[in-house]
C-alpha cells in the first residue's frame, strides 16, 4: 500500500515549505495585483505593494478577504483568469442572500484532485481501493471533489451521491466498497439502517470513512468506528479555498494535515485581526498560493481552530489544524447545510401577524442533527381549532424546507415566552456537544 | 342561540393551566364548563364562564393568546340515548362537528353538550326542527 500520494511534497522540511511558500506568495501577490482590480484597490487602501512581500513572514501586511468581498464582487469579480480559462464553477451551500460562486482553471482541478488523493492516502486508500462517494454531486464541492481525487489516486470511484440509503448499502455489499465519503451524521444513519435492515455485515468490506462538511465530536468518531467497523478520518475544506481536501487527518488522529505547499494557514484573533502563535485557538484563515481561477488572500473562514507545526508520526511534515470546534459568526452547520438564523427569520416574517421573536434549537438526536423552530403564538394567529394551528405550523415548516433545504420542526409557543434581550438577541440554542 | 366560549393557547410547560385558573379565581369568574384539547406541542383550553368579557380581558392582560368562539349548547335529559338522538339529527343534516364536550349543569337530570359545528346555523336549524333544545343563555344551565 502506498503511504503517500506525493511523498516529496508531503514530507519536505519546514525550511523547504517556507521557501516554497515565500516564492509562491510573491508570485500570487503580483498576479492578483495585476489581474484583480478589487485586490489591487484593497492593497492600495492598506498601503502595501507587491514589492513589500518578500517572505511568508510578510503575509500579515496583506489585507483580509471575507465572504462579503465575494458577495460584493459577485459573480466573477475576484476571478484572476478570463472566462476561457475557467473550466468549472461551484457554489457555496445555502447562505444568506446570494450564494458565492467559485471558479477553477484546468490546473486548479488537477491540483484539487491531487490534494484529495493525498487526503485519501492519509485515510489508507490506494489504487486498489473502492471509494463510495455519498456526498452530494452538483454545485456543492463535496461530491465532485472526492470523485476527481479518487480517480487521480487510481482507485475505483462509485459516484452514488447523497441519499437513497438502501441503494448505498446494496452497492457497498455488491461492489465491495472499502472507503466511504460522506458527512459523519450520514455515516451514523447508514449504520442504523444497516442494523435495521439486518444486513449481514460480514459481507461489508468497508475499512475507512472520510467524513467532513459538518462539525463532529470524538464521541461521534468512536461511535461511527464501532458501528461501521471502520476507521474514521476527518476531511476539511470550503469551496472558497478549494473544496474538500484543504486538509485531512491521518491514522495518528492528532489534527488535520494542511497541504501547505498550496495553502498558507494562519490563526488570527477574530476581533483584532492580530496573528496568533501556534497552539493558540482563533479564527483560521487561508491564503491560496497556487490557485489560478479564484486566488484568495488571507480568507477568513470563520472556523475556530489552532495550528501545530510539529512533524507527525505518519511522516508528513505539513502543519496540522485541530478539529474545528466552532464558528466566529452565527452560521450553523446542520446536517452539512449552512444555516444562518437570519434566513429562518425572513421565512417567519413572510407570515402575517407573526411576532419577530423566534428561537432555533439545534440538537443531535441519535447522532442526527435536528432543528426546531419556536414561534410565538399571537391573538391574531390563534385559532380555536387544532387543525388550523397544525396547518399553520406545517406551512412554516414547508417554507423553511424550501428556503433552507433542511427539515425543521416548527413549534408554537405562548406569547412573550421567548426571551427578549437588550442587546444582540440569542436566537440559537445549540445543544450539540461538539468538542 | 349561540354561547360565547373562551379559548386559551397553552404552551406545553408545567403550571400554565394553574395560572389560568388563578387569574379566573382572582377575578371571581365562575367556570361553568371546560375542555382541554392537547397535541404534542401545545394545548387549547376551552371554557364557558359566567363573565366572558372580564375573563377574556384579564387573561389577555396576563399575556395569553385568547379568543372568543361561538358554540352551540344543547340541553337534554340525562339518560341513555339523548346524545345519540342529537347527533343523529346533525348527521342527517350533513353537519360536521369540529369538536364537542359534555357537562352536567345545576339543573337536575339535565345534561349539556357543547358543539362547534362546521356550520353552526345549519346545525341549530336542524336541531330546532326536531325539537331538541338549544340554550340561549347561561341561566338555562
Amino acid at each position: 500500500m502506498e503511504k503517500y500520494w506525493q511523498q516529496e511534497e508531503e514530507t519536505m522540511s519546514r525550511e523547504l515549505i517556507q521557501k516554497i511558500q515565500s516564492e509562491r506568495l510573491r508570485a500570487l501577490v503580483q498576479r492578483v495585483y495585476e489581474n484583480v482590480p478589487y485586490y489591487k484597490q484593497k492593497m492600495i487602501d492598506k498601503g502595501v505593494e507587491p514589492g513589500d512581500i518578500v517572505t511568508v513572514a510578510d503575509i500579515s501586511k496583506l489585507p483580509f478577504t471575507t465572504k462579503q468581498d465575494l458577495r460584493d464582487t459577485y459573480p466573477f469579480g475576484l476571478f484572476a483568469k478570463p472566462a476561457d480559462e475557467i473550466v468549472r464553477i461551484h457554489a457555496s451551500s445555502g447562505t444568506t442572500g446570494k450564494q458565492t460562486i467559485v471558479g477553477y482553471t484546468k490546473n486548479d482541478i488537477k491540483v484539487w484532485a491531487d490534494l484529495v488523493a493525498r487526503s485519501l492516502s492519509c485515510a489508507g486508500a490506494d489504487k486498489n481501493s473502492t471509494v463510495q462517494v455519498a456526498y452530494g454531486y452538483g454545485l456543492f464541492t463535496g461530491g465532485l471533489g472526492l470523485h476527481y481525487g479518487t480517480e487521480a489516486l487510481g482507485a475505483t470511484v462509485i459516484p452514488v451521491s447523497a441519499g437513497n440509503t438502501s441503494r448505498q448499502i446494496q452497492m457497498m455489499m455488491d461492489l465491495g466498497s472499502t472507503h466511504i465519503a460522506c458527512t459523519p451524521s450520514y455515516a451514523l444513519y447508514l449504520a442504523e439502517t444497516i442494523m435495521k435492515e439486518n444486513v449481514d455485515t460480514s459481507k461489508l468490506k468497508l475499512r475507512a470513512g472520510i467524513f467532513g462538511a459538518e462539525p463532529w465530536t470524538e464521541n461521534m468518531r468512536n461511535e461511527i468506528e464501532h458501528r461501521l467497523n471502520l476507521k474514521a478520518y476527518d476531511i476539511y475544506g470550503l469551496s472558497e479555498i478549494m473544496g474538500p481536501g484543504v486538509s485531512c487527518g491521518c491514522g495518528y488522529n492528532n489534527g488535520l494535515h494542511i497541504w501547505e505547499d498550496h495553502f498558507i494557514p494562519e490563526i488570527i484573533d477574530p476581533d483584532t485581526g492580530e496573528t496568533l502563535p501556534a497552539g493558540t485557538k482563533g479564527e483560521l484563515i487561508f491564503t491560496t498560493i497556487t490557485k489560478e481561477g479564484l486566488p484568495l488572500i488571507r480568507y477568513r473562514t470563520k472556523d475556530i481552530s489552532a495550528l501545530d507545526y510539529d512533524a507527525c508520526g505518519c511522516g508528513r511534515t505539513m502543519a496540522r489544524m485541530s478539529k474545528v470546534t466552532g464558528r466566529t459568526d452565527d452560521m450553523l452547520i446542520i446536517r452539512g447545510v449552512n444555516v444562518f438564523p437570519s434566513q429562518v427569520e425572513s421565512v417567519i416574517l413572510e407570515f402575517d401577524s407573526v411576532e419577530p421573536h423566534y428561537q432555533l434549537i439545534v440538537d443531535r438526536v441519535d447522532n442526527l442533527d435536528t432543528l426546531s423552530v419556536e414561534v410565538e403564538m399571537t391573538t391574531e394567529i390563534f385559532s380555536d381549532e387544532i387543525r388550523l394551528l397544525e396547518k399553520f405550523e406545517s406551512s412554516i415548516k414547508k417554507r423553511i424546507e424550501a428556503v433552507l433545504g433542511i427539515s425543521a420542526n416548527v413549534k408554537l409557543v405562548e406569547p412573550l415566552t421567548i426571551t427578549r434581550s437588550e442587546g444582540k438577541a440569542k436566537r440559537v440554542i445549540d445543544r450539540r456537544e461538539i468538542k | 342561540m349561540l354561547i360565547n366560549q373562551i379559548s386559551i393557547f397553552l404552551g406545553n410547560t408545567p403550571g400554565r393551566l394553574a395560572t389560568v385558573a388563578e387569574v379566573l379565581a382572582e377575578n371571581n369568574v365562575d367556570i361553568r364548563a371546560l375542555c382541554i384539547a392537547d397535541t404534542t406541542d401545545f394545548g387549547i383550553l376551552r371554557i364557558i364562564v359566567d363573565n366572558t368579557d372580564l375573563a377574556f380581558e384579564k387573561l389577555k392582560e396576563k399575556g395569553f393568546a385568547v379568543n372568543i368562539t361561538s358554540v352551540i349548547t344543547v340541553s337534554m335529559s340525562d339518560k341513555p340515548g339523548s346524545m345519540a338522538n342529537c347527533l343523529t339529527v346533525l348527521k342527517d343534516a350533513g353537519v360536521a362537528i369540529e369538536y364537542l364536550y359534555a357537562f352536567t349543569g345545576r339543573k337536575k337530570e339535565r345534561a349539556f353538550i357543547v358543539i362547534k359545528a362546521d356550520n353552526n346555523e345549519k346545525a341549530i336549524e336542524s336541531l330546532k326542527n326536531r325539537d331538541i333544545s338549544v340554550i340561549k343563555s347561561l341561566e338555562e344551565i
